[in-house]
């Protein structure tokens, strides 16, 4: 039996604290750890599968123009070798992230340098590799394509732009104003495990084993890619290595997998190499960003403006959204936000973890840090004075709010000195020694969501949904909230994700998994109490259950009669989604150190104090903090994508010449979680916690090396050659 | 005739393919797919086994190279229902998220308890010579060639820091 609930109030009915099984919110080991430790877990490429052959990509070495010929012979007589597809359904990017339908195919035509246009078939990898190398390809290049986003032709993204007063006029009569320009450079997502697929057809039914974020989505991109119905295809993706946007959309060794395992009749495999997953996959942009910040004596701001350039292929709708917060984090009744997106010949841009405010917090938080300078006023402070009533563009009331409480916890905790501040006060040895902060804010989002959740006789559950577990901790949170829903403790609640055999969950992305699963298996597990509570003869809400028993004795199994009892939930955001602006807030505090002579910059400890609904389990949400914060180290000191500026192509495409934070680069790390409970976020009062840990906290190392130094930077990664171009002496 | 590779306590034929990394021979030949694949150019750590007592990143060197040598991959370390001390130390501590850098991280982890034992030192050591100090500086740098996307390296210092301290104690 399905049952469906439309939310269109806020739930502050907070049902789940009411509940006796005391297990939610609590440190529970995630439940699927001991396959991830052990090396049991199968992820997607992994699985034994008969007779299956190996595939490798071809990629274009030209930017624009076409492959006008291939030259099967060069390969096919080479050991192993069975076959060469370039099918005109090879998709040449990855779908962005909720596309629902194909992206880009027709792989004779090169829009970027590393684009897929063929696919090598062997017996064995090492030959299908070796064959890849020699595949003969005569392109037809179509010089001048445009390849910087600074002299590209660029396009306004209109639904972003506001004006609301006169921005220029608050300028010229603020007390105190800042007019700066920052920069950051492109990120790679960098998952740790390549994206993979094993495609195997049974007559006209296709079974894919993949790495893939939201199947609810990819399914539908798959098929259409394909050209065959969505009812015979099944993905499967149980366990994702890692995905941080990369996978969100149907990437292109899934499509090459299923066209070279329907043309060969048997089983196979294409794995992206780590280049490959670099360069054509996706990039988050790189952004320029104008801040304009008007206030008047004591720091209140009365003009607020953002403009920023990021760029895309052209025809691609993505635009990293880099003013996402920015158009309710602070107030200032004179506003002016623009995006524009350049057009250029890259490879695509698209999802990284938190889109948008990765870019653009960094930046706006730098340049508070600035005003707060200008204005003498501690920087917590600063913040404070400016958290609006109310959403400042639209009027729209918050779910909820909790920036003013995690400035102030983390600033407690972290023992933040609110004095005067000045750089170049503490030195040891050849390093300079500050403090810096910054806020954070990540829109809330959430999304239709539906599971499928069975209560046993022998008093365990089994929850059932598409939706995946990236490392978020699905499959443990989803243990948890039917276990407190239904009285079991978490062990005895099966859970089975990642399969499209499965009802349509919301994928994981967006930070909008938990919110979203969690209340479809909310309004499922709600619905087997309705029955218990009717076969026990008591009100719903007067239902007490605790290890598999009612609080006066009656077991699960008993008022089962024998039966399984079987309900799916299906959950869909109403008016709550236009009604409020929700997001998660949060504070970030850094205290590095800095190389007087070598310019280099080291994270000695940070602390992150976020608000983010109802903690759902305080081991896992800790720890989607820890690597938000982690992220924001990468951001703020290394991680940069270069690009080839005769050809465009990404030139430090693997993991030794991009530099994701190693352990050496990461301190202990502190985690304040401000929690609260926020109806009108979803029926669980949860809100996503796998971007917000991200969202400011490079602007708390920005502000930090400034205060050590005095070395004022406005271009991301703040790497030692750029720290020293600006120190004294 | 060459020497076999012992796998986990078990001899294994040299595979005749001479390309064939020690990486795609334990994943694809051995079905031991713990041992994962980040990056097939020794960049990320994940590929990290334990060959001959030694941890080395099996994607960069051939299956060949190793007649004769013992190699433990994280299968040989523990099973879910008998992990190691360091697997369980990992799961409580939630020293993994999505759980694909793990294998590697436990088996480097796994070495490293044995080269601080024998006084190996690193960057991070106040000296060369003598007993070396278990600090946490000393396990990030001795697991730096270990990357882990998700973020998970402070629950992953702490999982190790627990056990190196069990060790010494």
């Amino acid at each position: 039996m399905k049952v469906h609930f439309k939310q269109d109030e806020p739930d502050n009915a907070n049902r789940l604290d009411g509940m006796k099984q005391d297990v939610l919110g609590k440190p529970v080991s995630r439940v699927e750890g001991l396959a991830k430790v052990t090396g049991t877990a199968p992820y997607a490429a992994e699985y034994p599968v008969a007779n299956c052959a190996e595939g490798v990509l071809v990629t274009s070495t030209i930017a624009r123009g076409d492959a006008t010929h291939i030259d099967k012979d060069s390969v096919l007589s080479m050991p192993g070798v069975l076959a060469v597809i370039d099918d005109e359904r090879l998709t040449t990017r990855a779908a962005q992230g909720t596309a629902n339908e194909a992206p880009k195919q027709g792989p004779r035509q090169v829009c970027y340098w590393g684009q897929p246009i063929a696919l090598v078939v062997a017996e064995s990898f090492e030959q299908a590799r070796d064959a890849a190398k020699h595949l003969g390809v005569e392109y037809r290049e179509e010089g001048g394509a445009p390849l910087d986003p600074a002299s590209a032709e660029t396009e306004e993204q209109e639904d972003e732009t506001v004006r609301q007063g006169d921005l220029a006029q608050a300028m010229r009569d603020a007390a105190h104003s800042v007019d700066v320009t920052y920069t950051t450079k492109g990120h790679a997502s960098a998952a740790m495990e390549p994206h993979a697929a094993i495609a195997e057809w049974e007559g006209d039914r296709l079974t894919v084993h993949a790495s893939l974020q939201m199947l609810n989505y990819n399914i539908s991109e798959l098929a259409d890619a394909l050209g065959v119905e969505e009812e015979n295809i099944r993905l499967v993706s149980r366990f994702v290595g890692g995905g941080f946007g990369s996978k969100l959309g149907i990437s292109e060794e899934v499509v090459a997998a299923a066209l070279a395992a329907r043309e060969l009749g048997r089983p196979v495999r294409v794995v992206l190499s780590r280049q490959q997953v670099f360069q054509c996959i996706m990039r988050r942009s790189e952004t320029t960003q104008r801040l304009r910040l008007a206030a008047t004596s004591d720091g209140t701001l009365t003009g607020f403006g953002h403009e920023a350039l990021v760029s895309n292929l052209p025809g691609e709708e993505f635009a990293e959204p880099v003013l996402q917060s920015s158009h309710f984090l602070y107030g200032g009744e004179n506003r002016e936000l623009m995006l524009m997106v350049a057009r250029i010949h890259r490879m695509t841009a698209g999802s990284v973890r938190a889109p948008g405010e990765a870019a653009g917090m960094p930046a706006l938080e730098a340049a508070m840090d600035v005003l707060a300078e200008k204005a003498g006023i501690d920087p917590v402070e600063l913040r404070l004075r400016n958290i609006p009533e109310k959403n400042p563009e639209e009027g729209l009331p918050f779910s909820s709010h909790t920036l003013a409480q995690c400035l102030k916890q983390g600033a407690d905790a972290f023992g933040w000195d609110s004095g005067p501040r000045r750089p170049r006060q503490r030195r040891e040895g050849e390093w300079w020694i500050g403090t810096g902060m910054a806020s954070a804010a990540r829109v809330h989002n959430i999304a239709e969501a539906r599971a499928r959740v069975t209560l046993r006789p022998d008093g365990t559950a089994l929850v059932e949904t598409d939706m995946t577990d990236i490392g978020t901790g699905t499959y443990t949170i989803l243990a948890q909230i039917a276990g407190e829903m239904l009285g079991l403790p978490p062990k005895t609640v099966m859970v089975d994700l990642g399969d499209t055999a499965h009802p349509r969950g919301p994928g994981s992305g967006g930070s909008w998994g938990a919110p979203s699963i969690g209340s479809a298996v909310y309004v499922a597990c709600k619905a087997i109490r309705e029955e218990l509570a009717a076969k026990a003869g008591v009100a719903e809400d007067r239902l007490e259950l605790k290890k598999g028993a009612t609080s006066d004795g009656q077991e699960i199994g008993d008022l089962l009669g024998g039966k399984d009892l079987v309900r799916e939930g299906h959950y869909e955001p109403g008016d709550i989604e236009d009604d409020y602006t929700a997001s998660g807030f949060g504070a970030f505090f850094a205290e590095v150190r800095v190389n007087a002579y070598t310019g280099e910059t080291r994270v000695d400890r940070m602390l992150g104090a976020f608000g983010f609904g109802r903690v759902l389990n305080a081991k896992t949400a800790r720890s989607q903090c820890l690597g938000g914060i982690t992220w924001s180290i990468g951001v703020a000191l290394t991680e940069a994508l270069e690009f080839d500026p005769r050809d465009g192509h990404l030139v430090n495409c693997d993991l030794a010449e991009y530099h994701v934070p190693v352990h050496r680069d990461v301190p202990d790390l502190e985690v304040a979680m401000v929690e609260e409970r926020d109806g009108a976020a979803s029926p669980i009062q949860a809100k996503g916690i796998g971007e917000l840990g991200m969202c400011g906290g490079a602007a708390a190392i920005a502000n930090a090396i400034y205060n050590a130094c005095g070395a004022r930077l406005f271009d991301y990664p703040m790497t030692p050659d750029r720290v020293l171009s600006v120190t004294a002496d | 005739m060459a020497e076999p590779i012992t796998v986990n306590g078990t001899p294994q034929p040299i595979p005749d393919d001479p390309r064939v990394t020690l990486l795609d021979f334990l994943r694809h030949d051995l079905g031991l797919t713990g041992t994962k694949k980040g990056c097939d150019h020794g960049q990320c750590g994940a590929c990290t086994v334990i060959v001959n007592g030694i941890r080395i990143n099996s994607c960069l060197t051939l299956a060949a190279m190793h007649e004769g040598d013992s190699v433990t991959t994280i299968e040989g370390l523990g099973t879910p229902d008998e992990p190691s001390p360091l697997q369980r130390a990992f799961l409580e501590h939630d020293g993994f998220q999505c759980g694909y850098c793990t294998p590697g991280q436990i088996c480097s982890a796994t070495a490293l308890l044995q080269e601080l034992a024998e006084n190996w030192p690193s960057d991070a050591s106040e000296k060369l010579e003598g007993s070396i100090a278990i600090t946490s500086e000393e396990i990030r740098e001795r697991m730096s060639g270990n990357l882990c996307r998700c973020g998970a390296y402070a629950n992953i210092v702490a999982a190790i820091e627990e056990i190196a301290a069990g060790e010494t104690a």
